[in-house]
Order: C-alpha cells, then structure tokens, then sequence
C-alpha cells in the first residue's frame, strides 16, 4: 500500500470513485468536458446518457485505460486505477474473448489479469459456470458458444477475481429480455454483498429500476449527479383529478395551469402539478364545492420525465434511437 | 472480496500476456508450417544450389593453374597431353611463375577460372585452391608429376595441400568472413521472425479484448508480453531450425572445412549472438508492435510490412558496410544508432576480443527497448484507446482552451 499513489487529503473514504472536472479531447473533438462525479461505496450507480454522449470516455478515465487531459479521478483513493486493479472488475461495451481458448482458461485468463493464479482462476471459473448453469461448455472453446453465453463467460471472468468495484460499459446491449432479467438480478445480488457497480446506460428504465444514484450525461457534461428520487423529485408530481360536474365555485381552488380533458366515459379529468402546500387543502374545497370527485391519482415523475427536464428533449429523442447518437 | 490491492508488477502482468500468446502460438496448427517454412525453403535452394553448380560445371569446369619452372611447366603440359584421352582429367593452363603472380591472387581473379595452382617441383609438388578441390585433384597432380618426371607411376610424388581457407590462412579475412556471416544470420532470423510482431495486436482489437487488456495492466505490460511471447517462439524456431541444421553440419562436417574461429572464441561468440539476436529482435519487434498496433486492419498491416523489411535491410546495409572498418565513423553509428546495434556488436565480437564494449552496448540496447516500449504504449493509449463524439463543435467555437 505504501508503494501505491493514494492521496488521502480530501479523500472521503464513504467514496469508490470520486472524480472532479474531468476533460478529455480527442484531436478537434471536446469529449468530456468537466465531469465530476461521485459514486458511494456500495452503491448502484447509473450513467445515464446517449450514444455519444461522453459516458465510454469517462469510464475509460475512470479506469486508467487513459488519463484525463484536466480533473483528478481517484478510485478508492487512489488516482492511478492500475495500482489497485486487483479491486476493479470491467466489461466494457465491445465485448470479446478469445475464440481459441477454453472457457475456464478464459475465465482463468481474465483473474490472472487481476492478479489472481491461473489455477485459482480456473477452479472458481468451474464453479462459477456451474453456477450459472454452463457445466457442459467448461471445456468448450469460445468460438464453440453462441453469442450470450460467451457473454456470460465474460462477465464471470469480469467477477472471477471478486472485485469490489465491478464496472459495466452498456452491460444489457446485445442480451435477450430473459438476459437482461439475469444480469439484473446478477447486478442486485453484488450489491447486496457490498460490491459497488457502476454501468453505463442508454436505456432508463434499467437505470431507474436498479441505481441508487445516477449521473446524466449529454454532450460530454453532466448536467445531473445524485440520487434517482432527487431527480425525479425536480420534476413535481402530476394529479390528476376525475370530477362528475365540470363547474362551479371549487374552479377557483384548481391551479391556473390545470389542463381540462373533454368529458371521457362519465367525468371531467383535470391534470396539474402538485400544488406547494399538499393536496389536502384543495381536496377540502372540492368537496366543499361539491365537485363529485370521482377519483384521483398522484403520478409521480419517471426518471425518463427527469432526464428530458434536465438533458433536454434533443438528448431524451437520442436515448430513443441509441443508433443515431447525440447530436454535437 | 480481495483485500491485498498491492499491484500485479509489471513482468508478471508481461507474463499473462506472453503465457497466453505462447501458448496461443505453439499450439496452433499454423505453428508446424512456420516450422517447416525456412526448411522448405532451405531443400529448395540446397536443390537450387546442386543444380546450379552442376550447370556451372558443366559449362566452364575450373582449370589447374600450372606454376612450375619453364621446364616442370612444359614436362607436366606434355604428361597431361599423353594421358587426357585415357584417364579423367582436370583442363591445365601454364602459367608463368614470374609477373608477380601469385597463388592467393590467381585464385582470387574473378576473370580467370581456376580451381587450383600448382607451385614447387615435379619432385614436391604444391597444390593451392580450397580444400575440397586440392583434395580431389591431389592423385591426379601426382600422377602427371610423376609422369612429367621419371615417365613412370612408381614414382609418385607427394603432393603438398595448401588450402586457401582455413583458420590459419588469414586471421583478420577469416574474421570478417564469420562477422560477416553472423550478421547475415541475425539479418535472416530476424527479418524471417520480426515480421510476425506487426500483426501481433491485430487479434486483440479485432476481438476487442484489448480494452480489458488495457484496463487490467498497464500497455507497457502487454507489449512487453507479447515481444517476450514471440521472442520465447523464435527460440523454438531457431531451436529446431538450429537442430535440423547441426546435423546436417555434422553428417558433412569435411565438405564444409575448418570455420574461422572469431575473436572471442565459439562459446562466448555463440552466448553472444543469441543475445544480439534477442535483442535485435527486441528492437525492432517494439518499433513493429507499435506500427502494427496502429493499424487499425489486417490489410493495413499487410501493407506496412514491406516498407517494414526495408528498414531491416537498411539496418542490415549500414551494419555489413561498416563492419570492415572497426572504429570508424560508420561503425560507430552503426553501434550506437539502436535498432543496428545487435549487427554491428556482433560483428566486433566476432573481429575483437574486447568484451567491456559489450557490456556497454547490451545496458545501451535495452534502454532503448524500455524506450520504444513505453512510446508504442503511450502513442496506442493516446491514438488508439479513444472513444466519444460529443461537444465536438462546442470545442472548436471554445478553443479547446479551457480553465
């Protein structure tokens, strides 16, 4: 530990990653543009954004594979990721293997460059594919699986060495639904042991149903870095109210901005923010006014809500069609 | 959970890699016919080789040069005369003793094509020319002496060899022809073996496992294993190439005659040439791996290797042209530029027995290979590990400056 570069002024210990203004440029193009970034030991952590938007770059950073032009970025404490890469587990998005070898030696491979021994490496790489199911392609070769398992040798090879910070690069891209359901679980279960894991994302509901915090990127900044309910608490929550009269004196308690839907199936529905002070004082002049409340819903902002009020809809319409990419 | 976070050192990170790519490499199937290559090649031009020189037999066979007094001469012209349509033959032509010609020379002379010379008498006669030819002339000249002299075969005289190339002919001649071919071994094993390092990342990028790679241990570590990898698969190469080619040596060690002993003496010149070879190979391996890793197709790279083999050429000229003049301009250059250093040390050990130079050069050499290494690495993590569209424009309209 002495030999290794940590830089514990300032170092919150709660942290696995902390990075502070990062920029990166490639040639003319500005890909990162001052990133900070905070991920909790522990934590499920999102980074949300569109193709292009900056998020592969700032892992790379993050991970040492190249080094920022400006910022600091410390992992665990540290500011040079390779010194501790025995505690880091990473699949990146262009995922591969290499065709001849075996799947154990794969997985052995993959622990040895994390400093695990070869033999260790391989009898955890038995278990593991036990585990998951694949007993019959232990002594496969790679170019033997189809295309999802030889994923999952991957990400077993990403574990095999038990790190405690496990970074995914668009981990859910290229899986089936039944996938992408596994890897859910997967990414539950490492946090439940203490396993911080980042990823990376285009899709939000994943990102909604699985992180902690996030941090939403678009055009190489991060507008947003902090819980998922934070953000969706920017946004307040929709009411929407069905009433059975469409007038009276209890209009005037209604917001000014409250949007009135035509008559639909036996109601009036009416939709407005959630006013400051509660829905309790409006409720009371409703019924006062005898307005027929017929039912109402609180709807809360989505994450997909949150991420077009702070990225903008040009970035929103981006995460729709991952194959276009942000416009710069 | 792993608790001991202390580094993974950069040699055993080196050694995953080269673990991996020798394996990957030795058990391949393509890896018999890099074995066979060079000894086809070697059984086509052994063959190449024999029918060339049974052409060039058969077109102007080699004379014997008759260097005898005025009256040898011509006693020794008219045995050949009686006797040329009876027995075999070698062709004679009379050559003035005086006129400052001398054996060495005559057979030296490009323009006339003489296998041997004869000198002395009738009663001695001397016979000058390589080993294998004054061998297999000597009963002949004998017999036309004895001829020549007394008119009868039961006195035979006997005949003086002088073999023009052994160790003891010509010390510093002898020298330079063993740095001279040790430089053109290096030259051959190294363009034969370095090449193969061009396309050494292209399997890591085109199966995009070079980001793991790159994000587990240091790119320094990667190239290290990979020119460690293929150095460790050269060694096999030359083990059995070297094999194949001792045997041969040793089954027709009397055709090949005496080798010229370098300066250093056959074990220390042969510990040391496989250490110039390795770090030749490490030299140039490290510009190549950083060429080819730069590329980002296989077409691409197939398009560097040839001006790749140039530049081994150009290493291979200026280390042979230099090597005849030790401590001269040249050769200093030669020694000094890195990647035709392992040429032109070779070269000295195998013309001066001077080893403190060698020590000197080695530690310069593998400077230069840290050197290379760390600038391939710098240059793949800079130019080719990078990602990310966004905020181009911005970045123009802002400068790229920002504070």
């Amino acid at each position: 530990m002495d030999a290794m570069s940590r830089n514990d002024d300032q170092y919150n210990s709660a942290l696995a990653i902390e990075a502070r203004g990062l920029v990166k440029r490639f040639d003319d193009t500005l890909a990162v543009d001052g990133v900070d970034i905070s991920v909790p030991e522990g934590a499920i952590y999102g980074i949300l954004g569109p193709n292009g938007a900056g998020k592969t770059t700032t892992l790379r950073m993050l991970l040492g594979i190249i080094d920022p032009d400006e910022g600091v970025r410390r992992v665990f404490g540290h500011d040079r990721p390779h010194e501790i890469a025995k505690w880091i587990g990473y699949l990146p998005e262009e995922r591969g293997l290499y065709p001849a070898m075996k799947c154990d030696e794969a997985i052995a491979f993959m622990g040895a460059l994390r400093g695990l021994s070869l033999d260790e490496g391989r009898r955890r790489g038995r278990e593991l594919m036990e585990g998951h199911g694949l007993s019959h392609a232990i002594d496969r070769q790679i170019r033997q699986l189809s295309k999802g398992m030889a994923q999952t040798v991957q990400l077993l090879g990403t574990l095999v060495h038990r790190p405690r910070l496990v970074v995914f690069d668009e981990p859910f891209s290229g899986l089936d639904a039944i996938n992408q359901g596994k890897l859910e679980v997967m990414i539950r279960e490492l946090a439940d042991s203490g396993t911080t894991v980042i990823f990376s994302t285009h899709v939000i509901h994943h990102a909604e149903r699985l992180c902690n915090d996030v941090a939403i990127i678009a055009g190489g900044r991060v507008p947003y870095a902090g819980s998922v309910d934070a953000a969706r608490d920017r946004i307040p929550a929709q009411v929407r109210l069905e009433t059975h009269r469409a007038d009276g004196d209890w209009r005037t308690a209604l917001p000014a901005d409250a949007r009135h839907d035509a008559k639909q199936g036996g109601g009036h529905f009416w939709y407005f923010p959630m006013p400051d002070g509660g829905i309790e004082a409006l409720l009371r002049r409703l019924i006062d006014g005898e307005a027929g409340i017929l039912s109402l819903s609180i709807e809360r902002a989505g994450l997909h809500d949150a991420f077009v009020e702070i990225a903008g809809e040009a970035a929103a319409r981006a995460m729709q069609d991952p194959a276009a990419g942000e416009p710069a | 959970m792993s608790a001991d976070a202390s580094r993974l050192p950069l040699w055993r990170a080196a050694l995953v890699i080269a673990r991996r790519d020798f394996g990957a490499i030795l058990f391949s199937k393509a890896f018999l016919f890099f074995l066979l290559g060079p000894v086809f090649f070697a059984a086509i031009s052994f063959a190449a080789g024999a029918l060339g020189a049974k052409a060039v037999e058969s077109a102007a066979p080699p004379k014997l040069a008759v260097m005898l007094d005025d009256a040898g001469s011509s006693a020794f012209v008219a045995a050949h005369e009686r006797l040329k349509d009876s027995i075999s033959l070698p062709g004679i032509e009379r050559v003035p003793a005086t006129g400052g010609n001398a054996p060495a020379a005559l057979l030296g002379d490009g323009s006339r094509n003489f296998g041997a010379v004869l000198t002395g008498t009738l009663e001695r006669p001397e016979l000058t020319g390589t080993p294998e030819r004054i061998e297999s002339w000597r009963g002949e000249v004998a017999l036309l002496s004895a001829q020549a002299g007394s008119g009868g075969a039961a006195a035979m005289p006997e005949v003086a060899l002088k073999p023009t190339r052994s160790s003891v002919a010509n010390t510093r001649s002898s020298q330079t022809a063993t740095a001279t071919g040790a430089i053109t071994l290096l030259f051959l094993l190294t363009m034969l073996l370095a090449g193969m390092v061009l396309s050494n990342l292209v399997e890591e990028k085109a199966n995009k496992i070079i980001e793991i790679l790159a994000a587990a241990i240091p790119m320094d570590a990667v190239f290290y294993g990979k020119l460690f990898a293929m150095l460790a698969v050269s060694f096999v190469g030359i083990a059995v190439w070297g094999s194949i080619g001792a045997v041969i040596f040793a089954l027709g060690k009397s055709a090949f005659g005496p080798l010229p002993e370098p300066a250093v003496g056959w074990p220390l010149f042969t510990a040391l040439f496989v250490i110039y070879f390795a770090m030749a190979y490490l030299l140039i391996g490290s510009v190549f791996l950083t060429i080819g890793s730069m590329a980002p197709t296989v077409r691409d790279v197939q398009t560097l290797s040839m001006p790749a083999t140039i530049l081994q050429l150009a290493v291979f000229f200026l280390a042979t042209y230099s090597m005849s003049d030790p401590g001269s301009g040249p050769e200093i250059f030669a020694v000094l530029f890195p990647v035709s250093s392992p040429y032109a040390m070779v070269a000295r050990a195998a013309q001066s027995p001077v080893l403190w130079t060698h020590v000197l050069a080695l530690a310069w050499q593998i400077l230069w290979v840290a050197i290379f290494v760390k600038t391939g690495a710098t240059l793949f993590r800079r130019k080719v590990m990078k990602s990310g569209k966004a905020g181009g424009k911005r970045a123009k309209r802002r400068g790229l400056v920002r504070r």
